[in-house]
């Protein structure tokens, strides 16, 4: 019987050899070690053995012969399923630099980068954003900010006047700065906000010009605060949004709705200083017309413009560029 | 305002250091624009007569200039300025010459015809902005001599400031010397003088009508004046200050103005009707012809200077006229000074368009009480060059009760403290502010401070707390962080625009910024109602309508690409639309247009499917309304609870062909001052099923008239709680327009707490059947 067992296990092996696919070890798998397979009828023939001991060894041979069987089963398997993974791969093979343009994603438009680096600088600070509408009443565009009707301040504002209401009591605003009474006037201070928008002036446009562009307006209002206070501000700002290696001063100038009123300049690493925008106390006429007593609550307000920051970080020779709406230039960023 | 170093000097002693005084100017809020070395003079530019001049048929924007330079040769150059006449002494770049623009004179020809040289503008040779014609120096020039001889000219520095709309008094010498001293802390006392007549009783008399608008008009006559050229020195400082010198009387006046930031007028007191002055309004339609020789058609906002006969001699603070100038044989003049009301100088100034050294001075506001020292500073310079001056005795000083009184404030010194972050004593207070001519007297705790007359800007405790912090130094300030105790961040409805914007740009739509304002036709061309609110003074006439709505921007964006053979292109704009109201304000409100060309309405609605599951929004389409300007089968309105919150579709045709745009262009328009003040509603957690599920497939003919939309509807209710998922995979038309199609959907099955059978799966499938045949939908085989 020994010889008949090996025997089975021989023909078996050299038939798991041969097989070709992955296929045919399946179907081997099922012939070979299934119930009818070579070594499962030597199995039954067990019983017919006379001694114990001659099945006992009889049984182990076959046991061998199996997991022989089995392990020779395993190892084709192995080889042939590598070999078939190969051939796929091979026939998956891609140039990757055949490259079919897919729908790219979209841009936003620079002046909406400039935007939100902004606030989200501003919010880093501790910064709360308000809105306000683009038309409107002369009285919070001027009078609130100290600018009464002869104000000579006025003539510094090319003014869009709105056919609306009586004549000349509706405007384009020509700042940001309307938004800081509706914002006091709406929420008791403390007030940490900025006031990002769009405003208008009434001037002919050039390559660093518009009638129609942005600005970004801050205002604190708490108590105690101080000259002081504004100058660390915006040079947390700076540091913020241009790098901490980035300086700024202020120096006297002169608005109607602030006082002490600055400029403020920003110190590029090399040493230049470059203007940026206005600032200054919060005048105490405003505070009032914004409801508020100055003899118990101080701030400051400062404002720049945002489409120079995208033109300058991009490089925008002409920032009427910006506003063509052509996709070659759209496209480039 | 241009500031001459060398004159600052002779007023204050100031370092000779052009650094630190530009530094300290705009330290103390004179912001210096630029320092220039003016008056050095063009080495190679002489004087030279004109022969006379001839055109040349071919060249039709230059002629023929013949130059004597007193050598007896005669020079020929071409020019294109055509100002001056024979016998007018010019400068004339000789060939070789560098000029300071950079230029090398050379011998060009035009025509065939050598040009040597060039004439020169004052421009030109730095010597000012007036660049209209040839400067035409003295006819009594010496010819062949370098200009600048003949002019007088030495070199001066020149600081160009750009001076506050608070700082009147800085538009003149002694006002940025006054703050110059004070901190770089050397002695500084104003120059002060009164009126000393020496001559007999003689004076012109004066009535001032319009009180109102003259608060103070004072005239003095002076005689024995002999016109004649000032000396090089006033003559070098007035051209650096950018003003031409002309003789002594003009020179002196403009020098003192300069000076003491006083303008005053000499009229010839022989041609001065009645020997005195009238001040008055003007009467509507009035005119008169001012110095520079343009006649003026006045209203009765303008003030007048008349002569005692009423005849308009002058235009007040602004320009004087042309029938009382004064002449080389001028003997006697009657100088006016006086100080006008600031808004009707303004307004008359911005109504004739005509400004002058002394409007713009007077528009400002000139020291009312500083008359008298101009005046003698006046008489002490035409003194120079008219020893026999004599000043008659009859000042005449008139002032009216609209004179400013006088200003004096109440300062504490710890609110200054509290504002500049830093205490200040009444003492430094007082050390910062009186070298600047403001007065202290302590009273209590606090300061009671005088403000001297040349300073109207100030008249509250906070220009004094500027002042302060001006004089002490911004930079010694400090610089601190005040301590907020909220929370920074986007409200809301920012942080839900952020998102609709995220994803129309993860959408592959590109952001685009349209002018907000649109031309007349504009919103009709679009098929939207052409009531819009408009611009009273639009930049560009006919650009004066307020958009109504996002949509003729953004189509134009997509015409202009599309002639730029950029067809395809996705835009959206979110931004401010503002439709008339009866309200204070038009109806202002935030929206957002997407337009997609050469893309179809489905488009549309996928960018608004997408939106409304990002944003959690709710809305209805309905086919019904079409939207004005809009497809009208291919389009619906949206609406969201009671209010209608966009459209979706395509552009309308008709459109198209109005704006010139040969795609079809799919489009999408929302109210998003409506829609991101909704609170969104949050997906709430559903437990996700572990036994298997079941899919099927029910294709049906659907009649033209009835909507996926209700097939979808009939088709979740028929299936129930086991539908897990419905989606339309497949639409097929076999027929036209208006027929039947085929719409094929998808359906999977799942039960939460078993395995389903294939009778539970039957069941479903005939409940959907017979709710779509409800809706004339057959299954198909």
């Amino acid at each position: 019987m020994i010889a008949d067992i090996d025997a089975a296990r021989a023909a078996a092996v050299a038939s798991i050899a041969s097989a070709a696919t992955v296929d045919d070890l399946r179907r081997l798998d099922a012939e070979l070690l299934g119930k009818k397979g070579p070594l499962a009828q030597l199995k039954a023939g067990l019983g017919k053995l006379a001694t114990v001991d001659e099945k006992k060894a009889m049984g182990a041979a076959l046991n061998d012969a199996m997991t022989a069987v089995q392990s020779a089963l395993d190892e084709r398997r192995a080889v042939l399923a590598r070999a078939e993974r190969d051939v796929q791969l091979a026939a998956e093979a891609l140039d990757l630099t055949e490259f079919v343009k897919p729908p790219t994603r979209g841009r936003a438009h620079l002046v909406t980068q400039a935007w939100e680096r902004l606030e989200d600088v501003f919010v880093g600070l501790g910064f709360q954003i308000a809105e306000g509408p683009e038309v409107e009443t002369d009285w919070y565009n001027f009078e609130a900010l100290n600018m009464p009707p002869s104000h000579p301040a006025r003539s510094m504002h090319d003014t869009f006047y709105v056919d609306h209401g009586a004549p000349g009591s509706t405007v384009l605003r020509t700042h940001t700065s309307p938004v800081q009474i509706r914002v006091m006037q709406a929420i008791e201070p403390p007030i940490y906000m900025v006031m990002p928008g769009r405003v208008f002036r009434n001037e002919t446009t050039d390559a660093t010009h518009l009638a129609v562009f942005h600005q970004i307006e801050g205002l604190v209002i708490d108590r105690g605060i101080t000259l002081a206070d504004l100058a660390g501000t915006i040079d947390a700002f700076t540091k913020a949004f241009f790098g901490t290696e980035f300086g700024s001063r202020l120096r006297p100038s002169y608005f109607p709705f602030t006082e002490p009123s600055a400029e403020f300049d920003i110190r590029t690493p090399k040493g230049d200083w470059l203007e940026l925008g206005g600032c200054g106390m919060v005048h105490p006429n405003v505070l009032r017309a914004g409801g508020l007593d100055p003899e118990e609550w101080s701030g400051f307000a400062f404002g720049f413009g945002i489409d120079r920051m995208a033109k300058e970080r991009h490089g925008v020779g002409d920032v009427r560029e910006m506003y063509t709406n052509d996709i070659r230039f759209i496209e480039q960023f | 305002m241009k500031v001459v170093h060398s004159w600052l000097r002779e007023l204050a002693p100031l370092p000779d250091d052009v650094d630190a005084i530009a530094h300290t100017l705009s330290d103390v809020g004179l912001a210096v624009e630029s320092v220039d070395h003016v008056g050095a003079t063009v080495a190679g530019v002489i004087t030279a007569r004109v022969i006379r001049t001839e055109r040349h048929p071919d060249a039709a924007k230059v002629h023929r200039v013949f130059l004597d330079i007193g050598d007896g040769t005669e020079h020929h150059v071409w020019c294109g300025a055509f100002n001056m006449q024979s016998g007018d002494v010019i400068p004339w770049a000789t060939p070789g010459t560098a000029m300071p623009d950079g230029r090398l004179i050379e011998t060009k020809p035009i025509v065939g015809i050598p040009s040597e040289g060039m004439c020169c503008s004052s421009r030109e040779l730095g010597l000012g902005d007036d660049h209209s014609g040839i400067l035409i120096l003295d006819p009594k020039t010496p010819l062949g001599v370098p200009y600048g001889q003949a002019l007088g000219l030495a070199e001066e520095i020149v600081y160009d400031l750009d001076v506050l709309r608070n700082r009147p008094d800085a538009y003149g010498h002694v006002g940025v010397a006054r703050d110059l001293a004070a901190r770089f802390g050397v002695p500084f006392s104003a120059p002060s003088g009164a009126v000393i007549a020496s001559g007999q009783a003689r004076s012109a008399s004066v009535e001032i009508v319009a009180g109102d608008r003259c608060p103070r008009f004072t005239t003095v006559i002076i005689s024995g004046i002999r016109v004649a050229e000032s000396p090089d020195w006033m003559k070098s400082r007035l051209a650096a200050a950018g003003m031409r010198p002309i003789n002594n009387v003009v020179d002196v006046s403009n020098y003192v103005m300069l000076e003491t930031n006083q303008p005053n007028h000499a009229y010839d007191f022989d041609t001065l009707g009645g020997g005195g002055f009238r001040i008055r309004v003007a009467r509507d339609g009035e005119s008169m012809i001012t110095l520079d020789g343009v006649e003026r058609t006045l209203t009765a906002d303008d003030l007048l200077i008349c002569d005692a006969t009423d005849r308009p001699i002058g235009i007040a603070g602004i320009m004087g006229g042309q029938n009382t100038e004064i002449s080389d044989g001028t003997t006697t003049v009657a100088l006016e000074t006086a100080y006008f009301e600031v808004p009707g100088i303004m307004k008359t100034v911005q109504r004739l368009g005509l400004r002058s050294e002394a409007s713009a001075r007077f528009e400002r506001g000139v020291d009312p009480l500083g008359i008298e020292t101009s005046i003698a500073r006046f008489v002490e310079l035409l003194r120079l060059t008219c020893p026999d001056l004599v000043v008659h005795d009859g000042f005449v000083d008139a002032r009216t009760p609209s004179m400013p009184a006088a200003v004096t404030i109440v300062v504490r010194p710890e609110r200054v403290g509290a504002l500049l972050g830093r205490p200040f004593s009444a003492t430094e207070i007082s050390a910062l502010i009186e070298p600047i001519g403001f007065a202290c007297r302590a009273e209590g705790s606090a300061l009671v401070v005088s403000v001297p007359s040349w300073r109207p800007d100030c008249t509250l405790e906070i220009d004094i707390v500027e002042e302060v912090a001006r004089l002490f130094g911004y930079d010694k300030l400090g610089k601190t962080v005040p301590k907020s105790t909220l929370a920074g961040g986007l409200s809301p409805v920012q942080q839900r625009r952020r998102r609709v914007r995220d994803v129309l740009l993860g959408l592959g739509l590109d952001e685009a910024m349209p002018h907000p304002f649109l031309t007349d036709g504009d919103l009709s061309r679009a098929g939207l109602s052409a009531e819009a609110v408009r611009l009273v003074n639009p930049l560009v006439v006919g650009d004066d309508v307020l958009r109504t709505s996002l949509r003729p921007g953004l189509l134009k964006a997509v015409a202009f690409n599309e002639s730029h053979r950029r067809s395809g292109v996705g835009f959206f704009e979110i931004g401010h639309v503002y439709p008339p109201s009866d309200a204070e304000l038009p109806a202002e409100y935030e929206a957002l247009c997407v337009l997609i060309a050469g893309a179809d309405a489905p488009r549309a609605v996928a960018v608004w499917r997408e939106l409304v599951s990002a944003m959690g929004w709710g809305a209805r389409l309905d086919q019904s309304k079409v939207p004005a300007g809009l497809h009208p089968t291919r389009s619906a309105t949206l609406s969201a609870g009671r209010d209608v919150v966009g459209a979706v579709g395509e552009i309308h045709p008709d459109v198209l062909d109005a704006y010139e745009v040969s795609e079809r262009v799919a489009v999408l328009e929302l109210n998003l001052s409506v829609l991101l003040a909704a609170e969104p509603k949050v997906p709430q957690w559903k437990a996700t099923s572990k036994f298997p599920s079941t899919d099927f497939d029910l294709a049906f003919n659907v009649p033209a008239d009835v909507s996926a939309e209700k097939i979808d509807k009939a088709l979740r209710q028929a299936a129930g709680s086991l539908l897990v998922s419905l989606d339309l995979f497949d639409v097929y038309r076999p027929g036209g327009p208006g027929e039947a199609r085929s719409l094929a959907f998808r359906l999977r099955l799942q039960a939460s707490d078993r395995t389903l059978t294939d009778g539970d799966v039957a069941s479903v499938r005939d409940k959907c059947v017979a709710a779509a045949a409800k809706l004339n939908a057959q299954l198909r085989g």
